[in-house]
């Protein structure tokens, strides 16, 4: 079997403290708008599109996080639409997911693998 | 693998439906889907078509965008019916030309209006009441009408009539050729009330009429009756029935009845082969059924007929048609009406007991059998609350209480009365929209379904009218307190305690941020359901800033920030208005701020002024010059005092007796802040006219001679509720006193997002209780809630104040972090009435 080997180039969204304590914040990259949240409790860092899919509202960043028996999640604030922040698959039932983004935190920078 | 094409003909409710179960089953991948539609537009909700006239966009009525077809690679043309059937061939040939083959054929081309050959038909001003055109059309025509009639007094004429009043036409006609309304509802003292209730609205009712002809020139003047005497009008509509779209199947030589409708069998299958006909235009035991649920129904059953054809089994559970249970309970105009079981029969073939209520407009009747055991049907008109109730009593043959009037005065003796919801069959309906019984939510909540939301996922129960969802619920709660779960209203699966009880321990404790609460009082990481809980709870016991860190990410989006999130992610901002006094010099400020930033301004329900369409990097300079000028914020987006609504007393009417607006104003300035389990309205009315609704607020103040009368309790909203009166004739500081008491006792027990009027329905003894607690002081804790309160009126800042004033939150206030200054690029504003509105988000 051939092996893909996707290459990931992280890319400088911003600075830890640009992103509140177990809540998201937007960053836009290379046009594209992603949400990022500082999962403190649990301590880790996640990042998914800033799109809602239910009605396409850029609205995730704003959402309240938290977790369904463990599974670390974001609630969308229009009709809080739960989506995995691990998988970006939708927990409330409906069939559309999300796009998740790799982050690491290096020193006071946070980068999101594209 | 070679997939089976199904066409199906008419894009209405029923055929839009057999697509979404179509796709919904397991049969998705084996077939092709193409559709053809006359009407322009994919299908709408044609219950509701009155309100496209009020409340409703076309967008909000439609069943699916277009999108939802082409996701679904469902072949849509619309605007363009079938005109051929060749049977031989396998083939349909459309309007513009379109030769398609099929596997499947399913009609389902509804059904149109049935015109009466009336002379006169063909004049200007007459309409039928069917489609959106037919309302666009009435829509021009009604702008210079003063009078308009409706020929027909049933279920869609009354609509009808509804729809001109919302068209401005302020005197409304119905004109009806049987003796009474609705005469396959409903029985003539029903007809007797509702045409009261119809008048007190506008309509007035002409029965047992029967029209010879229209006049007028070209355009319609008047209905000239048999008995000779003229009813002028400016416009008629007519909606005296329907009649089966059944003329291709006709053309087709497919069996059709002699008063219209293709004839089908239990499968939904016509007379020839491979061809099927669901919804008003198939004619099943001679009966055309005129409802959407019947209409559902049948489209399952043909899809499974479909289904045992292509993959040799049924894919859901439906597959047979046997009739419908045709009662029905509907809100005609705002009044309640339902029939259910043999509405009609009479002595000596039962024995029947009515209720009426000519003053409040209700009339209740039940047909019991002869030995006194059964309930075997009846009407109710102006309040359907035990319909549901009595519905599953006639159908499972329920045992009835001894006195039968119970069934519908409530039972007087003080005992409950029959066995509740667990003493039905497992059969019955429940949900007669999506065929939803007992036994399936049973079986749901068996395999470890334990919430409502699951099991309208599960089931699709509730989805439809909506109607059934108080039964689920406490279907729900009983099946699950018979499987011993203890059903305590803990709040989520991070708390193991009710909302009273995480108050009291967080204040025992001493607790000030989500997570210490999270970590001395539950466990896990929390949610969207607990979060904004708990941060209010917090902001009840402690009154500090809510957006500090530790606080600020358990808020809610709007609390977090401080704004209302709309359509398109923009917010909207509110600063409060006491009262709804304010100085023309403050009006200039809020016009000019709103030029400013583009923000579409409307007035709001509680006396102030809402500004719409702000970008969320633009909210801390708005609040800046709304500051300046002498604003505070509005707390618009809390749970939190809202209003206090005002008349203006003795200030300028002639009739007050008490100065309504300062009492307001210090009322509204007391309680400014306050956060609670829910959103709070005050009102106070300068007199008994209660020109401030103030018994639709949660506290209502009334004015007497000598001081004011407290009311508690009062909503507005989807369950109106009047408030209740708690004490007369008081002071101002008495009447503060009892407010402060009510509103703590309220913040301190109440379940999340619970309003008062809830809060006082499920409370234990109701007033009476209320009433020992805080005026008697039984519990001894009067002293301690009117402290609390002053606590928190001591601690009270303008967030919004402190908010611009702190460049760490004010920093918070931009939708990129990483480009702060850049706003949101998918927000799109568009003209709206000399304003801008958000982008529609079904259109997206």
């Amino acid at each position: 079997m051939e092996a893909t080997v996707d290459t990931i180039t992280w890319v400088k969204a911003c600075n830890v403290s640009d992103i509140p304590s177990n809540g998201g914040s937007c960053v836009l990259l290379n046009g594209e708008q992603i949400a990022i949240y500082n999962f403190e409790r649990r301590g880790e860092w996640y990042a998914t599109q800033n799109l809602c899919p239910h009605k396409q509202q850029m609205a995730l960043s704003r959402g309240m996080i938290g977790a369904l028996r463990n599974e670390p999640k974001v609630a969308c604030p229009f009709h809080k639409k739960n989506f995995s922040l691990k998988t970006g698959a939708c927990l409330s039932g409906d069939d559309y997911s999300i796009k998740t983004y790799e982050v690491k935190v290096e020193g006071d920078e946070v980068f999101v693998g594209i | 693998m070679k997939k089976s094409k199904i066409v199906v003909i008419g894009n209405g409710m029923v055929g839009y439906k057999f697509c979404e179960k179509a796709i919904a089953s397991s049969l998705k991948s084996h077939l092709e889907l193409v559709v053809f539609g006359e009407e322009p537009r994919p299908a709408y909700d044609r219950v509701h078509l009155s309100s496209y006239f009020g409340e409703k966009t076309l967008e909000e009525l439609t069943m699916a965008p277009m999108s939802w077809y082409e996701e679904h690679d469902i072949k849509l043309h619309l605007g363009d019916p079938i005109l051929t059937l060749d049977k031989e061939n396998k083939q349909v040939i459309s309007h513009r030309g379109i030769i398609e083959s099929y596997d499947y054929l399913v009609f389902a081309t509804g059904s149109g209006a049935f015109v009466p050959p009336i002379k006169g038909v063909e004049l200007d001003g007459v309409f039928v009441y069917r489609t959106i055109e037919d309302l666009d059309m009435m829509k021009a025509h009604a702008k210079k009408a003063k009078r308009g009639v409706v020929i027909g007094g049933g279920l869609l004429g009354l609509e009808a009539a509804k729809a001109l009043l919302d068209l401005g036409v302020s005197d409304a006609h119905v004109v009806e050729f049987a003796p009474r309304l609705m005469p396959r509802q409903i029985d003539k003292a029903g007809s007797g009330i509702l045409e009261g209730k119809l008048f007190e609205l506008g309509i007035k009712v002409h029965a047992n009429r029967n029209t010879e002809h229209f006049t007028g020139e070209n355009v319609v003047n008047g209905l000239k009756f048999y008995d000779g005497e003229i009813l002028e009008t400016d416009m008629v509509v007519i909606s005296a029935g329907i009649k089966p779209r059944d003329e291709l199947a006709k053309k087709a030589e497919i069996s059709t009845g002699p008063r219209g409708g293709i004839e089908v069998n239990d499968f939904m299958e016509t007379s020839a082969e491979a061809i099927y006909a669901i919804g008003e235009c198939a004619l099943y035991n001679q009966m055309i059924f005129g409802l959407v649920a019947p209409g559902y129904e049948m489209a399952e059953v043909a899809l499974n007929s479909i289904a045992k054809k292509i993959i040799k089994e049924e894919v859901s559970k439906r597959n047979q048609f046997s009739g419908f249970d045709m009662s029905t309970k509907l809100k005609l105009i705002g009044v309640d009406v339902a029939s259910f079981g043999n509405a009609f029969i009479e002595a000596p073939y039962c024995k029947s007991i009515t209720f009426e209520d000519s003053s409040r407009g209700i009339y209740k009747r039940v047909n019991i059998s002869n030995d006194g055991k059964e309930l075997l049907g009846g009407i109710l008109i102006g309040d359907a609350e035990q319909y549901n109730m009595l519905l599953q009593t006639v159908n499972n043959k329920l045992p009835i209480p001894e006195n039968a009037e119970e069934l519908i005065l409530g039972s007087r003796g003080g005992q409950e009365s029959g066995g509740g919801i667990m003493a039905i069959s497992d059969f019955a309906l429940i949900c007669s929209c999506e065929a939803v019984n007992k036994g399936d939510i049973l079986k749901e909540v068996a395999n470890g379904c334990s919430t409502l939301e699951g099991l309208k996922k599960s089931t699709k129960a509730c989805t439809g009218c909506g109607g059934c969802t108080p039964m689920v619920k406490d279907l729900l709660n009983a099946a699950l307190a018979a499987q011993g779960v203890l059903v305590r209203n803990v709040i989520c699966e991070h708390f193991d305690h009710t909302r009273q009880e995480i108050l009291s321990l967080t204040k025992l404790k001493g607790l000030k941020t989500y997570d210490e609460v999270l970590d001395k009082v539950g466990t896990g990481d929390g949610c969207e359901v607990c979060k904004p809980a708990v941060a209010s709870i917090l902001a009840s016991l402690w009154g500090e800033n809510v957006l500090e860190n530790g606080r600020v990410t358990a808020q809610d989006s709007n609390d977090r920030f401080l704004a209302n999130i709309q359509r398109g992610g923009t917010y909207s901002v509110v600063p409060r208005i006491p009262a709804g006094e304010i100085t023309p010099d403050k009006l200039i400020v809020i016009g000019e701020v709103a030029k400013k930033y583009g923000l579409y301004t409307k007035i709001t329900g509680g006396q102030r002024i809402d500004m719409f369409g702000a970008h969320v990097g633009d909210l801390p300079n708005i609040w800046e010059e709304l500051i300046a000028a002498g604003f505070e914020t509005g707390q618009a987006y809390g749970k939190s005092l809202r209003t206090v609504k005002s008349c203006v007393g003795t200030t300028w009417c002639r009739y007050g007796v008490q100065d309504a607006v300062s009492f307001a104003i210090e009322v509204e300035n007391r309680y400014k802040g306050l956060r609670s389990p829910h959103k709070l309205k005050g009102g106070v009315s300068g007199c008994v006219r209660e020109c401030a609704e103030a018994r639709g607020k949660d506290f209502g103040i009334i004015a007497t001679e000598i001081g004011w009368n407290l009311y508690v309790g009062g909503n507005g909203g989807a369950t109106p509720r009047h408030a209740e009166l708690l004490a007369t004739d008081l002071s101002d500081e008495m009447c503060i006193k009892l407010i402060d008491r009510f509103l703590m006792f309220y913040i301190q027990t109440a379940e999340p997002l619970q309003r008062t009027s809830k809060w006082m329905d499920k409370m234990e003894g109701g007033l009476a209780y209320l009433k020992t607690v805080i005026q008697d002081d039984v519990l001894g804790i009067c002293k301690e809630l009117e402290a609390d309160m002053q606590k928190l009126v001591d601690n009270y800042t303008c967030e919004w104040t402190e908010a611009v004033s702190n460049p760490e939150i004010r920093k918070r206030f931009t939708h990129f972090v990483n480009a702060p200054e850049e706003k949101d690029p998918t927000v799109e504003l568009v003209p709206f009435r000399e304003q801008v509105k958000a982008k529609d988000w079904n259109t997206i």
